[in-house]
């Protein structure tokens, strides 16, 4: 049978700021050793009086903005109440009725053009706890990360394809490491990710029940997984069986989703305003404050760039990837331009030469900044193009500079790579020449003016590459009118 | 409001107490009587009352993103029952 496949993801990004959400805890909690990063609010001790981060709050709503969404005036924290060893207070302080931001959407690409994925929500919320699992039958729970800012954001049912939900998850994370308020680090869980995924025969108007996967830990977990469950859902509609709503892990190892135990439902959360936390009401300048915060994005940029800079599309998605990145160019092109050399050109290289040493030592352009400056890409080319220097030269004069932050120029000079463009040296080559090959000069005066072609090849061979050719020949050509 | 005793349980597994088939006889009827007397509350008419969950009038209470000082360890860990290498140790639990 033929199946239709939807699927949703709710990411969860760590808010980077440097407190946690209700506390004045340090919130670098990934390298910290267990429960030190801990105080009386975030372990929910009796008492404790939280106080909201006004930073959290604020790079929330930024992010919102960046996805299209309204951000809403009226906000409440709400408890959510569950036992779990993880959860200090046996409640998360999170949004539920009243979310912070609303109704967004951002565009992937895709084979077909772009798409508009749509968001139903963002909204703000605290971590839990760490349990490790102990081959004892015990758990020990670390407290660092409770209290650690989150906000959960929430995709419509718009994604078709596990393709499809890898882009868009993707595309968030390009998004958030964009704005600055996540650093986009998978491995350190700061960005997770869990789906809901159902398939229906084509035809039913229907969703099928809704599967929620968890644990996946990278983009190609996402893949994987929702390829795995879907093909399983798949297989058991064709094989005549009902799926049952429910939450499944995906196992990395075994390469299979599992099923997990039932938590409790929604309308057992109990969810009800937090007394503790008086409302947040955003007024219209508060929100126009982080509009001004917003700056120029991805999709924005890479405009720009083809407009103003000529570059191809792929070139200026390529070069808009990460902020940094982007930055580094323009400043390169801005560089570049005074000295006559063209945006386009400095594109080549970039993603060219430079990418291909990045790549090599692991570093980003903005690591390499105040080393290999955005302006040196500008004068290499420049050395080219005057004559300077040949191409072979080009790209090692490009290296050494990437390499050790020297001047194109200087390393030109230490390595005694400039062109020999003329004056006493090359008439020296060329006198040289004429006295080793009688025969070719012989041929030359009898009018075979070809056999200066041969003369020329022996000058750039004793210059080792360094003459340029046209000059080679004509003060050949002069030392010839002597003989 | 009569509450049954699958209800009972329910609740009470919510909230993580293991009950005898007694006890939950004894707390369908008390939490009956319970849910009778906010059933009174129903009748006051409230049509004119905005829905409130903060009586203190503040709002926007926000604080600088700032880091302070964390508890030492130890005192994080003085009430635990049972730890191991600097945290609580708990039943396991999937
Ligand atoms: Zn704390």
């Amino acid at each position: 049978m033929e199946y239709l496949v939807t699927i949703g993801l709710e990411v969860h990004a760590q808010i980077r700021t440097q407190s946690k959400m209700f506390c004045g805890c340090s919130a670098e909690v990934a390298n910290a050793a267990p429960n030190t990063h801990v105080c009386p609010t975030c372990m929910g001790l009796p008492g404790a009086l939280p106080y909201i981060n006004r930073r959290a709050v604020e790079l929330a709503a930024l992010t919102g903005l960046a996805l299209n969404c309204r951000i809403e005036h009226n906000n409440v924290i709400s408890r959510k109440n569950y036992f779990y060893p993880d959860l200090p207070s046996s409640y998360q302080r999170s949004q539920f009725d009243d979310p912070l931001c609303v109704a967004g959407w951002v565009e992937i690409a895709g084979e077909d053009g772009t798409r508009r994925i749509g968001l139903t929500r963002v909204h703000i919320e605290e971590d839990t706890g760490k349990l490790n699992h102990q081959a004892d039958g015990s758990s020990l729970v670390d407290f660092n990360r409770a209290g650690v800012p989150l906000m959960e954001i929430v995709s419509e049912p718009d994604l078709t394809s596990p393709d499809e939900a890898r882009r868009y998850f993707q595309k968030l994370q390009q998004l958030l490491r964009w704005i600055g308020v996540n650093t986009g680090n998978m491995e350190e869980g700061a960005l997770r990710c869990d789906a809901n995924v159902s398939v229906r025969p084509v035809g039913q108007k229907e969703y099928g029940a809704k599967v929620e996967i968890k644990n996946m830990n990278s983009f190609r977990a996402v893949e994987r997984a929702l390829t795995y469950e879907i093909q399983r859902q798949k297989a058991a509609l064709d094989a005549g069986e009902t799926i049952r709503q429910s939450t499944r892990g995906w196992d990395e190892a075994r390469s299979v989703t599992v099923e997990q135990r039932l938590k409790e439902g929604s309308e057992d959360y109990r969810y009800f305003p937090e007394p503790d936390i008086p409302p947040l009401r955003l007024s219209d300048e508060w929100i126009a404050a982080r509009q001004a915060e917003l700056p120029e994005l991805p999709a924005a940029r890479s405009a720009r760039f083809i407009a103003a800079y000529g570059l191809s599309a792929t070139d200026a998605e390529v070069l808009t990837a990460d902020r940094a990145d982007s930055e580094y160019f323009e400043q390169a092109v801005a560089a570049a331009q005074a000295q006559g050399v063209g945006a386009r050109d400095v594109a080549i290289w970039v993603t060219g030469e430079l990418f291909r040493l990045t790549k090599e030592t692991g570093e980003s352009l903005g690591d390499i900044h105040d080393r290999f400056k955005p302006a040196y890409v500008g004068e290499v080319i420049a050395l080219l193009a005057n004559g300077t220097i040949t191409r072979t030269s080009a790209k090692e004069v490009f290296e050494a500079s990437f390499r050790d932050g020297s001047a194109p120029a200087q390393v030109v000079h230490a390595r005694g790579l400039a062109v020999i463009g003329g004056g006493d040296a090359l008439a020296g080559l060329a006198r040289e020449a004429i006295a080793n090959n009688p025969k070719s000069v012989a041929d030359y005066k009898s009018g075979k003016v070809v056999a200066i072609k041969f003369l020329v090849g022996q000058v750039m061979k004793a210059s080792k590459g360094q003459a340029n050719p046209q000059a080679a020949q004509a003060a050949l050509e002069e030392e010839l009118g002597r003989v | 409001m009569a509450l049954t005793i699958a209800e009972v349980e329910h609740v009470a597994h919510l909230a993580r107490l293991r009950l005898s088939a007694d006890e939950l006889e004894k707390l369908q009827h008390e939490l009956s009587h319970i849910l009778d007397y906010i059933d009174m509350l129903k009748e006051v008419d409230v049509s004119s009352v905005a829905p409130t969950a903060q009586v203190t009038d503040l709002a926007n209470v926000m604080r600088d993103d700032e880091v302070r000082p964390s508890l030492p360890r130890e005192a994080v860990l003085a009430n635990a029952p049972d730890q191991r290498d600097g945290m609580f140790r708990v039943k396991d639990i999937f």
